[in-house]
């Protein structure tokens, strides 16, 4: 594991803080959060799952979005990494996937089918609750994390979780659940986004993923707020593909 | 590449559904979507620690209409939220998250004057409203009123967000296609929520030329015509393998 660079992290902090003021777009938050927490650790991907209420673990963002890699997140319901720590409140790190074939069989299939080789994972705690984890995965065996690393992982972790909750500390429980619901809806919302745009483009989702993130940087909005236009009006969704295509002739 | 459009009529319920204005007002011979919704809020009354429950809908222009309720002081308190133009239901639609008030009389003059103060006038102290919504797709809102102020525990919040989840299948459904199981609900939906079946939502919007809601519905319709899972089917979709075309 490559010493994390004590600029580097503190930059993230600062971005962070600037991030977290009234009324920012949660799903761009941890977007950001999973792409600088993968190049500060030099992880092949990140990705956070949230719980729902019946307890499963359900996607929410990852540094890198692509079909094939939400599926490893995905498959992490009732089995994995991410499950474990969920469940016990407690960070697994450096799993050598190859090793891990007994511990999470369909998991272990998949996430080396997908290219990876380690696994980390940490919880997403509020007080004595957890409501979802952090994946690090690597593409070669021996990234070890040293101690150091897990706590500047799991504090990163925790900066989501802060990030998702909107302020430093639950007044009740009540505004956990709300803003639970809520985000896993978000999500919700940019898959169906995706669809439609694939749809009316012929593109795969991930180049839909590509554009509806383009269109909303443009145009300084927030991701889940134009996914909820696009899907009002459909007809704005072809105004996307105009906006995204390079120039013919590049100079 | 398998088109499927035979005359299937389960995407016309959202829409029936969503015009309808009072539960009273149903003469047309079974229409068991309303009386699956009322049964909901029974059950919500039953299993929950809730003195009361109501289910309304959205329509396309914003407009609420009462669908179900547990009982005719449910059906009022439920209806006061539409009068008044404020209350928990209100915000749930419009913010897209559950509101959960645990204490009407400390929070609920201050969110909700007006409303506040006619619901506590009738007893009610807890109110938890639910928006019946998958993405963005919003199809009402199920609403539980309780005399004793408290929190629901975690157990019970589950609950209540299974009840809403029910309530929008029997939307997206209609009165066709599933039998109901002992308890009085809809038999559970296997855990089909992947990324792929909400992008699929999103692609046969698009196939039919109308809403969210009607995509549900037809993936959902044809899936279990087929009888095949929800996930298989939308896998099919996003794979591009099976499409939807709007009926003639």
């Amino acid at each position: 594991m490559t010493t994390v660079s004590a600029e580097r992290l503190s930059q993230i902090f600062v971005e962070v803080a600037d991030t977290l003021v009234a009324d920012f777009d949660l799903l761009d938050f941890l977007h950001m959060l999973t792409v600088r927490t993968a190049d500060l650790v030099g992880a092949s991907a990140v990705g956070l799952l949230l719980a729902d209420q019946r307890g499963h673990l359900r996607f929410m963002a990852a540094s890198d979005e692509r079909a094939r890699l939400l599926e490893v997140f995905q498959a992490q319901v009732s089995e994995g990494p991410c499950f474990d720590a969920y469940r016990s409140a407690e960070p697994v790190v450096n799993a050598d996937l190859n090793q891990a074939g007994t511990r999470w069989p369909e998991f272990t299939r998949q996430a080396l089918a997908a290219g990876f080789q380690s696994v980390h994972a940490f919880p997403m705690r509020v007080r004595r609750e957890v409501i979802g984890a952090l994946n690090v995965f690597g593409s070669a065996v021996g990234g070890n994390f040293d101690a150091a690393d897990v706590q500047i992982v799991q504090a990163l972790t925790d900066v989501a979780t802060i990030g998702l909750l909107q302020e430093r500390a639950v007044r009740r429980g009540e505004i956990l659940t709300e803003q639970l619901q809520g985000a896993l809806n978000s999500r919700i919302v940019i898959e169906q986004a995706k669809g439609a745009i694939a749809q009316a483009h012929t593109v795969s989702t991930d180049a839909a993923f590509v554009l509806l993130r383009g269109h909303a940087r443009r145009s300084n909005r927030k991701l889940t707020e134009v996914a909820h236009a696009l899907l009002a009006d459909p007809a704005l969704i072809a105004t996307l593909a105009q906006e995204g295509r390079p120039a013919p002739n590049p100079t | 590449m398998v088109d499927f459009s035979p005359g299937l009529l389960r995407a016309q319920v959202v829409s029936r559904v969503s015009s309808v204005s009072r539960p009273g007002d149903l003469s047309r011979p079974g229409d068991r979507v309303v009386d699956r919704l009322r049964r909901l809020c029974h059950l919500a009354v039953r299993t929950l620690p809730a003195s009361g429950a109501g289910l309304s809908v959205v329509a396309k222009d914003g407009q609420f209409s009462l669908l179900a309720a547990a009982d005719p002081v449910s059906e009022r308190l439920e209806e006061l939220q539409f009068v008044l133009g404020e209350g928990p239901c209100v915000d749930a639609a419009a913010d897209r998250h559950p509101v959960l008030v645990p204490d009407l009389a400390a929070e609920g003059s201050r969110r909700w004057p007006a409303y506040a103060e006619a619901v506590l006038a009738a007893g009610v102290h807890a109110v938890f409203a639910f928006p019946l919504q998958v993405g963005a797709a919003q199809l009402g809102v199920l609403d539980l009123f309780r005399t004793r102020a408290g929190s629901l525990t975690g157990a019970e919040l589950t609950r209540a967000v299974s009840l809403a989840d029910d309530a929008v299948l029997v939307l997206l459904d209609g009165q066709e296609r599933r039998a109901i199981d002992g308890d009085g609900a809809p038999a559970d939906e296997p855990l089909g929520a992947t990324t792929e079946l909400f992008q699929a939502q999103g692609m046969v919007m698009i196939q039919l030329g109308g809403t969210l809601a009607e995509a549900m519905a037809r993936i959902r319709a044809y899936a279990y015509a087929q009888d095949r899972r929800l996930t298989d089917v939308a896998r099919a979709i996003v794979a591009r393998e099976l499409r939807f075309d709007r009926d003639e």
